[in-house]
């Protein structure tokens, strides 16, 4: 986390960018006028609450479901992506949620699988040397590329997820909630991967809830609330509550209370506990804006 | 690596670099990572060669006629036929399905034989395709129910057994039987085709002599990409365990009659189903289906398609077999490929290491659990036993098996290599 090349972005032409885009099922607007800039080297954290349209803005760029409007211009150039195959041509590798590998291969066979060299007689030497190549590249901590993925551990198992998706030599790099599900030592190891994936110089769009990761390794934060843009922010110049208000769409709710009172910065409020006291005393001074009850 | 002096000026190969990893290197470490592998529940063949020796001294001891020449090459001529079915469940089992009318679809593929080739006069090459033919459509059919409806090719196959058993007695009408001339070249090919023993042994050299060039061969590109080759100790060991084992299995076997083509061809199968499992994009894409379905589908694989060729390659496998029983048994009957076919079927490929969970497995099971199959059936025919006991042994020999492949399931889970 040495350098931040966040400034050099502003002049370069934007690897991603989406204008207008918009998405519905049915009577349900899932996406509205949404913009989005992606710069090579880049990464930027999109966050929301559950229901933002986080997911939805993936699956327009992974080819899952095409959007209704706007446009989506990729590497200079305006592009209409289909299909997964679609987005993969482009140069847009989405790394999923749930994994998805195959836990009885071996690291090498989920590595290369769908696109092993030489289908009629497998180069298994080539591929292996690459595996290797491409791990170390990323520093990963795999012993083995020889066992099944089944006998690693969390972070190793994302680690092969993001590697695979670098197989293809994509411009963007699309991470779901990479970091969920992983204990502390995994999450560092996943977020030292994404660091080196902007160090390599490809755009990174990283899904996650979790302020702390999204802090640490961001340069920008889009933030959607009910499918639209709710404010894009520099991550070195914004706070974590100015985050939490713009996800929520309340300035004053429990977490920034429970923030205020503690003084710190983090945004560990509970938001099943009730204001207490205290809050009462400051009630007066947040003002007419009355966002809780009492 | 870090109390090893060496590692300054020889380079250590990309693979073994991660000082994590537990250094086996040369035969012994090889050995010992044989004996870890089994510990952790991978057990490879070695229950089926374990219990194939138990059966064998069993029978042995029984009748001391169980391990002759003649008796053995009855029993390789008796295993071709279902082991070649058995070949086909191996293809559902790794994807992680099931089909239950094997043994129907082989009856059905006996009748059409029996009916074009005799009572119509085609020609026996033509009829043999046009009963593979007609196996291979009905594996589209299963296919294609199970793609377009995603209906459990459990109840699919259910339905087949019924129904493709009804077709095969329509087909073979009133009559019920139909013998084959004994002058055809099936008949001979079931009965009468022997390897001569020069043959046999040219045979055996050219297989030892393949298995040591391509492990060699595989070596040397290992080591020339940097990664680490195979010890030269191992693969001598390995080729000359195989040499002792085919030369004495054919010397053996031709001090009576030889192998049976029958077998070779069903050996021959099994070989090419060993490579395109292990050594192409499409083997690679169907244990990945077995493994993990979702996930091979968003690694960009059809996997509608491997469902279809594998449905398709089943059914034709039980059809070939079903062919090969009907030249074994110089007849297609009413009850060709009923009975204990289907369930010998299945319970040899399971019995050989293929795990019914699916995304486990080698062709090499069709071939060792047949070989345990009917060394159970030759044995007690041999003791005179009647065939309710023959079921009993061979159900109780199949739940030990799967009982083996839930344990060694869950002992690989806790050893991390499920």
């Amino acid at each position: 986390m040495s350098t931040l090349p966040a400034e050099r972005l502003e002049s370069s032409a934007p690897v991603l960018s989406m204008r207008g885009v918009s998405k519905h099922f049915g009577a349900v607007a899932a996406l509205t006028d949404i913009e989005l800039d992606v710069h090579a080297g880049e990464v930027v954290a999109l966050v929301g609450d559950n229901g933002a349209g986080k997911s939805t803005l993936v699956k327009i760029l992974s080819g899952v479901h095409p959007q209704d409007a706007g446009t989506v211009t990729f590497d200079g150039k305006d592009v209409t992506i289909h299909s997964p195959v679609d987005a993969i041509n482009l140069g847009i590798a989405t790394v999923f949620q749930d994994l998805a590998l195959c836990d009885n291969l071996t690291v090498v066979d989920n590595l290369f699988l769908g696109r092993e060299l030489a289908p009629w007689r497998l180069n298994e030497v080539e591929m292996e040397v690459q595996s290797w190549k491409l791990l170390r590249q990323l520093s990963a901590k795999i012993p083995s590329v020889r066992i099944a993925v089944a006998s690693l551990s969390g972070g190793q198992r994302q680690t092969v997820a993001i590697a695979r998706s670098l197989l293809g030599s994509p411009k963007l790099i699309i991470l779901d909630e990479p970091t969920a599900a992983l204990g502390v030592e995994q999450t560092a190891e996943v977020l030292n991967l994404v660091e080196r994936l902007r160090e390599n110089g490809l755009a990174v769009i990283m899904i996650s809830h979790n302020m702390q990761d999204v802090q640490a390794v961001s340069d920008r934060v889009a933030v959607l609330r009910l499918g639209r843009n709710n404010g894009t922010f520099r991550m070195k110049d914004v706070s974590t509550d100015d985050l939490i208000a713009a996800i929520t769409g309340a300035t004053d709710n429990v977490v920034t209370q429970r923030a205020a009172q503690t003084g710190a910065a983090g945004a560990g409020g509970k938001p099943g506990v009730p204001p207490e006291a205290p809050a009462e005393d400051r009630q007066p001074a947040a003002g007419t804006d009355e966002g809780s009850e009492q | 690596m870090t109390v090893n002096p060496a590692s300054t000026d020889v380079p250590v190969a990309t693979d073994l670099q991660d000082e994590r990893l537990i250094r086996t290197e040369g035969f012994r470490g090889a050995v010992k990572v044989g004996i870890n592998r089994v510990r952790g529940g991978d057990l490879g063949v070695l229950p089926i060669v374990v219990g194939l020796l138990i059966i064998w001294t069993i029978f042995q001891l029984l009748n001391p006629f169980f391990l002759s020449s003649a008796n053995l090459v009855n029993l390789l001529l008796e295993s071709a036929a279902v082991g070649v079915i058995s070949l086909g469940i191996v293809c559902v089992l790794l994807v992680g399905e099931i089909d239950l009318s094997v043994g129907s679809v082989s009856g059905l593929s006996a009748a059409i034989v029996g009916v074009t080739f005799v009572k119509q006069g085609w020609p026996i090459a033509l009829a043999i395709l046009a009963a593979i033919a007609v196996a291979a459509v009905i594996g589209l059919i299963y296919s294609f129910v199970y793609n377009k409806f995603g209906v459990p090719s459990f109840v699919i196959t259910l339905a087949g057994l019924l129904g493709f058993l009804g077709l095969q007695l329509w087909v073979l009408g009133v009559e019920g039987t139909i013998n084959l001339p004994f002058d055809a070249f099936l008949v001979w090919f079931g009965q009468q085709a022997f390897v001569p023993a020069w043959l046999s042994y040219v045979l055996a050299a050219l297989g030892v002599a393949g298995f040591f060039l391509s492990q060699l061969s595989l070596s040397r590109q290992r080591v020339k990409a940097g990664l680490s080759g195979r010890p030269m100790g191992l693969v001598i060991g390995q080729t000359v365990i195989l040499a002792v084992v085919l030369f004495f299995s054919f010397w053996y076997l031709n001090r009576a009659r030889g192998v049976g083509w029958m077998f070779v061809f069903f050996a021959v199968l099994v070989l090419i189903m060993h490579y395109a499992f292990t050594r192409t994009r499409w083997g690679r894409s169907v244990y990945a289906v077995g493994g993990n379905r979702e996930a091979a589908r968003r690694a960009g694989i059809g996997v509608t398609g491997i469902y279809t060729s594998i449905f398709v390659l089943c059914s034709s496998f039980a059809a070939i077999g079903g062919i090969l029983a009907a030249g074994r048994l110089a007849a297609a009957a009413q009850s060709s490929g009923t009975g204990d076919v289907n369930l010998n079927a299945i319970a040899a490929a399971v019995i050989g290491g293929t795990s019914l969970f699916g995304g486990r497995g080698s062709a090499f099971s069709a071939l060792l659990g047949i070989l345990v199959i009917q060394s159970i059936t030759s044995g007690l025919t041999l003791l005179n036993l009647e065939s309710s006991f023959r079921y009993m042994i061979t159900g109780l020999v199949l739940l030990l098996a799967v009982i083996l492949d839930a344990v060694s399931r869950k002992s690989r889970t806790s050893h991390g290599r499920a």
